[in-house]
């Protein structure tokens, strides 16, 4: 069993939006590489991973149709569109800036701030 | 929102259902593959892959929302939340709900009485929109008049776009029962009425073709559902009975259906007999021979599709033919079609113009109670900023929030307009309430209730509501989520109390511009009851003896006036008595006949007409109307000796340009009278009316069997009344007197029109300045509650309680004085539309809008009082603290 983290809200859809920057893949090869690239430790609700998607549908930053997998068997592929892209671009230039603000705060060495009283 | 998407989704709700369906099985199917191919066993397998994936039916549902496509769902789930919204702040719900339920209800019953009164005022009868009524007309007079018969017949005859021409006269009768005299009122009908209105008998039928003609030859009647249940008991044998009308047997030979009222606003009618029987109901004789008599009143249908106008072209036509055809009668009388509201024949004309008034109050009823709302909604938005922050932090989109408040307005004006309907339901028959009956018979005015009234009040209602609850939606929901988590920011309320204060504004404006009109209209009342009519209205009391109906003629009426009036001049306190034909401020109109004077000239088709009374000697002592020249009637002045008359001012100015008539000629329908005295002006129609042309004759001279009796007595009708019973079952044990009233009573129901405007405009003004009132302090309640760190910071810095009192009154105070501006400048413009309610009363009059000023500033003083004193009251160090 892989360690559960929960995901933080709002990075489902990049992730999702990440999977797709090498082209157009079903909803089963989107949870299955996300397990996979993260090593087993983002192990994404199925569930979860279709209102996302759906969403994402609706927001325009993915489009759906439906299409023949290796193994011969109709599946509906997501291929992330022009719009997508520039919002994983966003998504991923924001979430580095949090991660970023996120560290220093835990990795800081000393108490002393600037406003804080002596 | 993508709208072609969404469109697209919604019709294809089922297939887009069936795509994520298949979606997730394909999903479910791999993972159960690879599970297998792991070495799982494909039951556990299955089983584990369905587990994993969590509950396939949310995703579903959910994905169906994202596109939209389960609105409806959804607002069910809105409108559960919104309702438990309003039921957890009882106090504001109540308010909206009332505030609306009253607007929209003033709304509703007004149109249910326009759609009762004017526009369908006839139940019972098919396709009322396809009646017109027929009245004639002359040259040079702006007074619709009756038709004779033989034109009626010819308008019929010679014109195609109608359905059908139907006469329908009222007409009176007296029916005893015990010592009192009833008087009941039915119509006069020709055949074809009942089959033309679409009115069916519940028992017997209607009236045959033959029965149009004859004098007096087809003595048959149809009852009306209330007589017939109440009169006769229901009784099922009723057909082939008699009923004695003007004392002539009347067969029964019909039951009209219940609910059918006749053809006359006004009156319930209680019978119709066929125009057979016209003598029977008039003294002066059978008029069905004579092209002269006009003295039908009726209706046209007109054929599908035809419009009004084409209809008038061709009766105008016809009526051209027979101005050459019967140059004697007819020539300058034309012919002239009114649609139901604007019939002159009954009484919707009396209550027109105040309907027409009533319509644009109760509109500024509504959008005062849509403003007070729309302010509620405000204040509810701003302390409910919190929860909606919360919402859209957690994802939800604005215009999620929005319907979601949008759904609230609408429950909350569901909830009005249910109210309101039931209000106008509970008031549909209340307008009659302000006209007092007549000698037994009430009149009836009732509103109607259909499908249109109501689909009409509630779009009203729920439109007027949507569209005042959309700003606070707007801004309730428009939220900068960073200022407003970042603090408890107050910069952003600025706006929002913009926004109230302008729909306080508005409806101060409104319910001053109610105010001034309520003010004009009862101003008028209270002149019209100080008019003075020309005669001593309060000191003369009026009845009558049904003579005619109980069958007497001219010999056997004669010798009893004359003993009657000797009689009534005996009892103890009588001043004067005497009688007349014509009785001021009456239903009837005074006789009016064409008339000629000697040395005034006419044009060729020019003839003037002059109202006329027939009266008895004493009349004006009686009347207490002044002789200014000449003698009164003496009882010589009778059959047999040289006609005379006595003229009114009036027609001195018109017709003797001002000199002295007495002993010229005047020519009244043929006849040349000497004039002997001329009598000061009276009104006798209306007190709205500039004096009219009016004379007197002695009414032996022309002869009547249907009278008034007048008497002049100190003590009011009660207490002349027993004496008046006993002196008339002295000469008939048979006879009864009508009603005994003043000439006061009289006059006041002729204002009937003004009172009910005075009703409306004060009570709805008084909600109008109840709801502009309430507005206020909500407005001013709250801007107290928002400044209190301001108020608590001055008064730290030492300012009195006392200036804090007067800081809160003069805001809210000039708030109230821009709103009475503008409401002023909107009064003056439209105060004029009262039009002719008012009387003797300028829209413009200065105390009327003095009045409102005055009663608009104590509601604003009393609704900022409270608040003000809570702001003086404010404890600097603990509003600081805060």
């Amino acid at each position: 069993m892989p360690t559960d983290y929960s995901l933080i809200q709002g990075t489902l859809d990049a992730l999702i939006l990440k999977t797709l920057m090498w082209g157009p893949r079903h909803g089963y090869a989107i949870a299955r590489w996300i397990k996979d690239a993260s090593g087993d430790a983002l192990d994404i609700e199925d569930r979860a991973l279709y209102l996302a998607l759906h969403r994402l549908e609706d927001q325009g930053w993915v489009e759906a149709e439906w299409g023949v997998t290796d193994a011969k068997r109709r599946a509906k592929f997501y291929r992330l569109t022009t719009a997508g892209r520039r919002q994983l671009r966003s998504e991923v230039d924001r979430l580095a800036s949090y991660t970023e603000a996120l560290f220093k705060v835990l990795n800081a060495t000393t108490s002393q701030t600037s406003g804080e009283r002596a | 929102m993508n709208w072609p998407r969404t469109l697209r989704v919604f019709f294809m709700r089922g297939s887009r259902a069936r795509d994520v369906a298949e979606e997730l099985r394909i999903h479910l199917q791999m993972a159960t593959e690879e599970r297998v191919a792991r070495g799982e066993a494909p039951d556990e397998a299955a089983a584990n892959a369905r587990r994993e994936f969590g509950n396939v039916g949310h995703v579903s549902e959910a994905t169906h929302e994202a596109a939209g496509a389960i609105w409806f769902e959804r607002l069910v789930q809105d409108a559960r939340f919104g309702i438990r919204m309003l039921r957890r702040t009882p106090g504001f719900s109540f308010v909206a709900i009332l505030c609306l339920a009253l607007g929209i209800g003033a709304n509703a019953a007004l149109y249910g009485w326009m759609e009762g009164i004017l526009l369908r005022p006839y139940p019972g009868v098919a396709n009322q929109e396809r009646l017109v009524a027929v009245a004639g007309t002359d040259k040079g007079s702006t007074q619709p008049a009756e038709l004779s018969w033989l034109d009626f017949m010819d308008l019929d005859r010679g014109s195609t776009l109608f359905d059908s021409f139907i006469v329908s006269k009222i007409v009176g009768t007296t029916l005893t029962s015990g010592d009192r005299a009833e008087r009941a009122v039915g119509l006069m009908v020709s055949p074809n009425y009942f089959d033309a209105l679409g009115v069916r008998p519940v028992l017997g039928r209607g009236f045959t073709p033959d029965e149009a003609t004859g004098m007096n030859g087809h003595p048959v009647t149809v009852i009306s559902y209330k007589e017939w249940k109440e009169r006769f008991r229901g009784d099922p044998a009723i057909i082939g009975r008699k009923q004695i009308y003007n004392s002539v047997p009347h067969v029964i030979v019909g039951v009209a259906p219940e609910g059918f009222l006749g053809t006359f606003v006004g009156y319930a009618m209680q019978f119709w007999v066929p125009s057979s029987m016209q003598a029977a109901f008039n003294a002066e004789g059978y008029k069905l021979d004579d092209r002269g008599a006009r003295w039908i009143e009726g209706f046209a249908r007109l054929k599908p599709g035809v419009t009004i106008e084409r209809a008038q072209a061709e009766l105008s036509a016809v009526a051209k033919r027979l101005e050459v055809d019967h140059p004697d009668v007819d020539r300058g009388r034309g012919v002239v079609l009114f649609p139901l509201w604007k019939s002159p024949f009954d009484n919707a004309q009396n209550l027109l113009p105040t309907l027409r008034v009533g319509f644009g109050v109760v509109l500024f009823v509504l959008f005062i109670a849509c403003a007070n709302v729309a302010n509620l909604l405000l204040v509810r938005s701003f302390a409910r900023r919190h929860e909606m922050t919360v919402r859209l932090s957690l994802g939800a989109a604005r215009g999620r929030l929005i319907r979601q408040l949008m759904t609230e307005a609408v429950i909350l004006a569901l909830c009005a307009t249910a109210g309101g309907l039931l209000v106008a339901y509970w008031c549909r028959n209340a307008l009659v309430l302000l006209f007092p009956s007549q000698g037994g018979v009430s009149y009836s005015f009732n509103g109607a209730f259909d499908w249109r009234v109501v689909a009409l009040s509630a779009t009203v209602g729920l439109v007027s509501t949507l569209l005042f609850a959309v700003v606070p939606a707007l801004q309730a929901s428009d939220i900068d989520l960073a200022g407003a988590l970042k603090s408890n920011s107050r910069s952003a309320t600025g706006n929002r109390s913009r926004l109230r204060s302008l729909l306080v504004l508005v409806q101060v404006a409104l319910s001053f511009v109610l105010l001034v009109g309520a003010t004009l209209v009862l101003q008028s009342l209270k002149r019209m009851r100080d008019a003075d009519p020309g005669f001593s209205a309060d000191s003369v009391v009026t009845t009558a003896v049904g003579l005619f109906a109980a069958g007497y003629d001219t010999t056997r009426a004669k010798p009893f006036d004359d003993q009657f009036l000797q009689r009534v001049r005996s009892i103890a306190g009588v001043e004067g008595a005497a009688l007349a034909r014509s009785t001021p401020f009456s239903t009837r109109p005074y006789d009016e006949g064409p008339i000629a004077v000697d040395g005034f000239d006419v044009g060729t088709d020019e003839r003037p007409t002059a109202s006329y009374n027939e009266v008895t000697p004493g009349y004006f002592a009686t009347m207490g109307i002044r002789l200014l020249d000449g003698r009164d009637f003496t009882v010589s002045d009778d059959e047999a000796s040289q006609p005379v008359a006595i003229v009114g001012e009036a027609m001195v100015a018109t017709y003797w340009r001002g000199t002295n008539p007495i002993g010229k000629r005047i020519q009244v329908n043929g006849r040349w009278r000497q004039i002997v005295g001329v009598a000061k002006d009276i009104k006798f129609g209306s007190l709205l009316e500039t004096t009219r042309p009016l004379f007197y004759v002695p009414l032996r001279q022309k002869f009547s069997t249907q009278v008034a009796l007048f008497v002049r007595t100190p003590h009011g009708p009660s207490a002349l009344m027993p004496a008046l019973v006993r002196e008339i079952h002295a000469l008939d044990a048979n006879l009864a007197p009508y009603e005994v009233i003043t000439l006061r009573e009289q006059l006041d129901r002729s204002t009937a029109a003004q009172r009910v405007a005075v009703t409306l405009l004060t009570v709805f003004g008084a909600l109008a300045v109840l709801l502009a009132a309430i507005g206020l302090y909500g407005v001013m309640a709250y801007a107290v509650s928002q400044s209190r760190r301001e108020i608590g910071l001055r008064m730290a810095l030492g300012a009195a309680p006392m200036h804090v009192l007067r800081l809160i009154l003069t805001s809210g105070l000039s708030l109230t004085m821009i709103g009475i501006g503008l409401g002023a400048a909107a009064a003056l413009g439209s105060t004029r539309l009262l039009g002719y309610m008012l009387y003797r009363v300028s829209p413009l009059d200065p105390v009327a809008f003095g009045a409102a000023l005055v009663i608009m500033l104590i509601a604003a003083l009393i609704a900022c009082v409270s608040p003000a004193w809570r702001a003086a009251r404010t404890d600097p160090v603990g509003a600081l603290r805060e």
